[in-house]
C-alpha cells in the first residue's frame, strides 16, 4: 500500500517539527528517513502512524485520505526504538496481542492465532522462546518480539522508529541485515527512521534525507550519495571538507589556490563553498596543476584498509582531511612531517548558503 | 567493632550502638510486654479470653469494616491517583497535595468531624435520614472513618507507577488495534496491580489499628460496633491486662503478618522492575 | 566556588499521553469530576464542618474556647512533648540511617523491619505496651511506686508513647535517600583528611538536608497529633495530662461542642502548615534532583 504526504506541517508551540513536507512512498518499498536529531523524522513517521495529528495537510493512504483516522484504525504497525513490550505478557501473549483484542465478530479463533503467532516465531526465529517474558531476553531478541507483535496484524504499513538506536553496533548490523531479507520475504511497506547514514544507505530502497523539518532530498541510496542534492546532503553524508571562496567564471578561489567549478561558467564573483570528499583527494611529491595545495601531514592514523590523514595546508592556516588507501599510502611513503602536494579529483561547488551557517 | 567488610567511614560502632540500644529499650522491651503478659495465661485462660463472644465481636467489626474500607479505597484511589497523573485542570496541585490530609491531621479531629457530618441531623446525616440509612453508631460510620483514614495510602503507592508507565507501551497497544478500555484492562491495570494490592494492604493495617477517628462515629456498642482497640482499653481499665494483652497479641500478630507481606510485595515488585 | 546552574524548576506536569491514543474528553472529564467530588466528599467536607462547627457561637466564643486555661496548657504540653520527642527520634533516625546506609553488616534487613515495627502497631498497642511496663501492676510499677516515680498517667508516659509512635518516621525517610547517595562523597572527605564529625556536618548533611526536613515535618505532625497511645496512658487528667486532642476528646464528650470544635481548628490549622511545609519540602526537593541529574552545558554556569 502506497503512502502519500502533502503539505504536512507540525509545530509544537513556537517550534516548526514539520515545514510543508511532502513526500511518496511506493507500495512494498523500504523507505529511510534520515537526518539529525530535530530534522522532524519521528515527528513525520507518528504522524503517518497518526500517533500525533498533523497541524496541516493530508495523510493519504493508497489514494485514500487518513488524516483523521484514529490510530486503531489505520491498520500500521509501530516498532518503537525501546521496543515498547507488554511486560507483564509472555512473547506469545505479545505477538497475539493484536489479535485478541479484535471485536468479537472478526477475531480469530485461538488455534489460528496460535499458528499466527508460532509461525511469526519462526520468521522472527525466536520459536523456542515463546514462553520467556520481555526481561529474559537480550535487547536484539526484544527488537524482534516487537517486529512479530507489529506483524502480526497483518499491517499495511509497516513504520520503526530508530528500530536499532537502543543496541549496540555489532547487533545493530545484524539486525540491519536481518531486516532487509524480512522485508523481501515479507514485502510491507515500511519506513523506518534513523539519524545513522550507513544503516540507511545499506538496508532502504530509497532514502529520504530531512534537515530543519523539510525534506533535504529523496532518491535511491546511490543518487544520494553520488548527486547530492544540496549542500546539507553532501556534507551529512561521508566524510568532506569545505572550503569557502568566490566562484567566477567556471572556477571558484579559495584565498590560496583555485579548483574548477564545473557548472558554474557564467558565475561573476559569487560567495560559494566547495566540497571535497575526503577520499576524492590526490596525494604526490609535486603539484599536478593549478589545483594543487601544499601542505605537511600531520596525523597518520593507519588502521584498516584506509589510512586517515590529517594535512594541514602550508598557506591557509588549516587543516584538511584526506582518506587514501594502503597501497597508495605505502607507495607514496607518506609520513609524519612530510610535505605534499593535494590535489582534489571530484569538486562540488554550491552557492553560498545564505540563512545557514556554512 | 564489629565489621563486615572494612570501611574507611567512620562511626559504624557509634551508629549502630544508638541505634540498638534504642530499639531494645524504646521498640522491643516494650513490645515483649504483651508477649510475656499473655504467656502468664494459660492457653485454656487465653484462648476463653479470645473467643469471648464480645471479643470475637469486636474482631468481626474491626477486621470486616477495615476490609471494606481498604477496597474502597483501593477502587477510589486508583481513580484519584489515575486523575492525578494524567489529566490537568485547574487547582491540580492543591489537591495533590490534599490527599495527604488525613496523614497530618489529628485522629480525633477527623473522628468528632465526620461523626457531626453524620449524625441524624448533621450536614450529611440529613439527607440519609428519610431513607432509613443510618451511619452514626453503626458499622457504616466505623467504615466511612477508616475510608478517611486509609486514602492517601493507596493514592500514594500507585502514583509513582502510574508516572512511570511508559507511554509508549499505551500506544502500542493502541497501533495493534485495542480500544481504549482493553488497553486499560489489559495493558495499564496488570501493571499497576501489585501497587494496587501493597497499598490495599497498607490501608488495611492502619485501618484495623485505628482508634481516634472511629471511637466517636461508632457508639461503642459491645457485641455492635465495638472495635478492638476501644475493647483493649475498656479492659485496661478494668485493670484485666491478662485479658488486654491477649487480645492486643491477636492484634499484633496480625499486623507483623501484614507487614512481613507488604514488605514481600515491595521486594517483589523491586525485582520484576529490575529484570 | 560552588557553581550556580542555570535554575530550572522540576516540572510536576502530567505526561504528555497524546490526544491520538489518550481517552476522550468526555471520559476525562466525567472521571476526574467523580474524582474531585469523592475528594470533597471525604476530604473537604469534614474540614469545612470543623471551622462552621467552631464559630458556630460566634468569634468570641472561638477565641475564649482557645484561651481558655486548659486548652492553653494542653497546648503547652502538646508542645512540650513534641519537643522531646522529635529530637529523640532525629538523633535514632540519624544514627540508624548512618550505619545501614554506610556499611555493610549482617542483619541489615533485620534492623530494618525492626524499625518499621512501631508503624504496625495499633496506637492503643503502643500506650497498653507501657502501661503494662510503668503501670501500677507493670515490671517496674513496684519499683516506680516505692520510689514515688509517677510515669504512666503522667507526663513522663505520656512522651515514651508518643517517642515510640512517632520513632519510625525520621529513620524511614533518611535510609533510602542516604541508601541512594551511596558512600563516595564521604570517601572523598575521609580521604581528603576529613575527620568523622566534619564529614557528616559537611558531606552527608548538605545531601540529606531536605529528607531530613521532610521527616521532621512528619514526625512532629504524628507527635503533636497523636491520640490512641497518649489517651491510654494519660489518665486524662485536665490541665495536666491533656495534650490537644485529648482536650478536643474532653470538651466533645461533655457535649461543648463549639469549644470542642474551635480546639480542633487549630489543630487542622497545624495541619494545614504540615502540609504547605511538605509540599515546599518536596518541591525543593525535585529542584534539587532535576539539578544534580542534569547535564548542564558550561556556557550556561554561572560561578557563585
Amino acid at each position: 500500500m502506497s503512502i502519500q504526504v502533502r503539505n504536512l506541517r507540525k509545530a509544537f508551540g513556537d517550534f516548526v517539527a514539520l515545514d510543508d513536507v511532502s513526500l511518496d512512498v511506493p507500495g512494498g518499498e523500504l523507505v529511510a528517513l534520515l537526518g539529525p536529531s530535530g530534522s522532524g523524522k519521528t515527528t513525520l513517521l507518528r504522524i503517518i502512524a497518526g500517533l500525533e495529528p498533523a497541524d496541516q495537510g493530508t495523510i493519504l493512504f493508497h489514494g485514500e485520505d487518513a488524516t483523521t483516522q484514529p490510530v486503531r484504525e489505520r491498520q500500521v504497525g509501530f516498532v518503537f526504538q525501546h521496543y515498547a513490550l507488554f511486560r507483564h505478557m509472555s512473547v506469545f501473549e505479545n505477538i497475539a496481542f493484536g489479535l485478541r483484542v479484535r471485536p468479537r465478530a472478526v477475531r480469530p479463533s485461538e488455534e489460528e492465532i496460535r499458528d499466527t503467532v508460532m509461525g511469526l516465531l519462526k520468521l522472527v526465529q525466536l520459536d523456542v522462546l515463546a514462553r520467556r517474558r520481555p526481561s529474559e531476553l537480550s535487547g536484539g531478541q526484544r527488537q524482534r518480539v516487537a517486529l512479530a507483535r507489529a506483524l502480526a496484524v497483518k499491517p499495511k504499513v509497516l513504520l520503526l522508529d530508530e528500530p536499532f538506536g537502543a543496541l549496540d553496533a555489532k547487533v545493530r548490523k545484524e539486525l540491519r541485515r536481518w531486516l532487509r531479507r524480512l522485508h523481501e520475504e515479507v514485502h510491507v511497506t515500511s519506513v523506518f527512521v534513523t539519524h545513522d547514514q550507513e544503516e540507511a544507505l545499506e538496508v532502504s530502497d530509497r532514502v529520504v534525507i530531512m534537515n530543519e523539518g523539510k525534506v533535504e532530498q529523496s532518491g535511491t541510496p546511490e543518487e544520494v550519495y553520488d548527486r547530492p542534492a544540496t549542500p546539507f546532503v553532501y556534507g551529512f553524508l561521508g566524510d568532506v571538507n569545505l572550503f569557502h571562496g568566490r566562484i567566477h567564471r567556471g572556477r571558484v578561489d579559495i584565498g590560496n589556490g583555485e579548483f574548477d567549478a564545473p557548472g558554474w561558467a557564467d558565475a561573476t564573483d559569487q560567495a560559494g563553498v566547495a566540497y571535497v570528499r575526503t577520499y576524492d583527494v590526490e596525494l604526490g611529491p609535486a603539484p599536478s596543476g593549478p589545483s594543487s595545495l601544499a601542505a605537511v601531514v600531520r596525523h597518520v592514523r593507519a588502521f584498516g584498509p584506509m589510512v586517515r590523514l590529517e594535512l594541514d595546508l602550508v598557506e591557509g592556516g588549516r587543516s584538511i582531511e584526506a582518506h587514501v588507501s594502503r597501497e597508495r599510502f605505502d607507495a607514496a611513503a607518506l609520513a609524519k612531517g612530510r610535505q605534499v602536494y593535494v590535489s582534489p579529483t571530484n569538486v562540488r561547488v554550491f552557492a553560498q548558503p545564505t540563512d545557514r551557517a556554512g | 567493632m564489629r565489621r563486615t567488610s572494612r570501611s574507611v567511614l567512620p562511626g559504624f560502632g557509634l551508629s549502630l550502638g544508638i541505634t540498638c540500644t534504642y530499639l531494645s529499650l524504646m521498640v522491643l522491651l516494650p513490645l515483649a510486654t504483651v508477649f510475656t503478659r499473655s504467656a502468664d495465661l494459660s492457653w485454656a485462660d487465653f484462648w476463653g479470653t479470645i473467643s469471648n463472644p464480645r471479643v470475637v465481636a469486636s474482631y468481626r467489626v474491626t477486621f470486616g469494616a477495615s476490609f471494606v474500607a481498604a477496597l474502597v479505597n483501593t477502587v477510589f484511589g486508583l481513580l484519584v491517583a489515575w486523575v492525578l497523573v494524567r489529566y490537568r485542570f485547574p487547582g491540580r496541585r492543591i489537591v495533590d497535595a490534599m490527599v495527604d490530609l488525613p496523614f497530618a491531621l489529628p485522629t480525633a479531629v477527623a473522628g468528632i468531624a465526620l461523626t457531626t457530618l453524620y449524625t441524624p441531623n448533621g450536614w450529611v446525616g440529613q439527607y440519609l435520614e428519610p431513607f432509613g440509612i443510618k451511619v452514626s453508631y453503626t458499622w457504616l460510620g466505623i467504615t466511612v472513618a477508616l475510608v478517611f483514614i486509609g486514602l492517601p495510602f493507596v493514592v500514594r503507592t500507585v502514583q509513582p507507577v502510574l508516572d512511570d508507565l511508559e507511554v509508549e507501551v499505551e500506544e502500542a497497544a493502541a497501533s495493534l488495534g485495542a480500544r481504549r478500555s482493553q488497553t486499560f484492562l489489559r495493558v495499564v491495570l496488570p501493571t499497576v496491580a501489585p501497587a494496587l494490592l501493597t497499598g490495599f494492604a497498607l490501608a488495611f493495617a492502619r485501618a484495623i489499628g485505628e482508634y481516634g477517628s472511629v471511637v466517636f462515629i461508632s457508639g461503642n456498642m459491645p457485641m455492635k460496633t465495638e472495635i478492638v482497640p476501644l475493647l483493649i482499653i475498656t479492659k485496661l481499665e478494668q485493670y484485666d491486662y491478662a485479658g488486654a494483652t491477649a487480645v492486643a497479641l491477636v492484634m499484633l500478630l496480625v499486623s507483623f503478618v501484614l507487614l512481613l507481606t507488604i514488605n514481600l510485595l515491595q521486594w517483589a515488585a523491586r525485582r520484576r522492575v529490575e529484570a | 566556588m560552588a557553581t550556580v546552574a542555570v535554575p530550572r524548576p522540576a516540572t510536576t506536569a502530567p505526561r504528555a499521553i497524546t490526544r491520538a491514543t489518550g481517552e476522550s474528553p468526555a471520559v476525562r472529564w466525567t472521571l476526574t469530576a467523580i474524582a474531585l467530588a469523592f475528594l470533597a466528599f471525604t476530604l473537604v467536607l469534614p474540614l469545612v464542618l470543623v471551622f462552621h462547627e467552631a464559630l458556630s457561637k460566634g468569634i468570641e466564643a472561638y477565641l475564649a474556647a482557645i484561651r481558655e486555661p486548659d486548652a492553653l496548657s494542653a497546648a503547652k504540653l502538646t508542645l512540650l512533648i513534641a519537643s522531646i520527642a522529635v529530637p529523640i527520634n532525629l538523633v535514632f533516625g540519624i544514627s540508624a540511617a548512618w550505619c545501614i546506609a554506610k556499611f555493610e553488616f549482617r542483619g541489615k534487613n533485620l534492623l530494618i523491619t525492626l524499625i518499621d515495627l512501631p508503624f504496625a502497631v495499633s496506637p492503643v498497642i503502643s500506650g497498653m505496651i507501657f502501661v503494662l511496663l510503668f503501670g501500677m501492676h507493670g515490671w517496674f510499677g513496684g519499683w516506680l511506686f516505692d520510689h514515688d516515680v509517677k510515669i504512666i498517667f503522667a507526663v513522663p508516659g505520656m512522651v515514651l508513647a508518643t517517642t515510640f509512635i512517632t520513632s519510625p518516621f525520621i529513620a524511614r525517610e533518611l535510609i533510602p535517600l542516604m541508601q541512594e547517595q551511596g558512600t563516595e562523597e564521604e570517601e572523598a572527605a575521609i580521604v581528603l583528611g576529613a575527620g568523622g564529625w566534619q564529614t557528616f556536618w559537611r558531606v552527608t548533611l548538605p545531601n540529606i538536608k531536605w529528607g531530613l526536613l521532610y521527616g521532621l515535618i512528619l514526625c512532629n505532625a504524628r507527635a503533636m497529633g497523636e491520640f490512641g497511645a497518649v489517651s491510654v496512658v494519660s489518665g486524662h487528667i485536665r490541665g495536666e495530662t491533656n495534650t490537644l486532642p485529648l482536650h478536643v476528646e474532653i470538651l466533645y464528650n461533655e457535649y461543648a461542642f463549639a469549644a470542642s470544635f474551635a480546639v480542633a481548628s487549630v489543630l487542622t490549622l497545624l495541619a494545614f502548615v504540615t502540609l504547605a511545609l511538605k509540599t515546599l519540602v518536596e518541591w525543593q526537593q525535585r529542584r534539587a534532583e532535576a539539578e544534580d541529574t542534569e547535564d548542564v552545558p558550561p556556557a550556561e554556569r554561572i560561578a557563585a
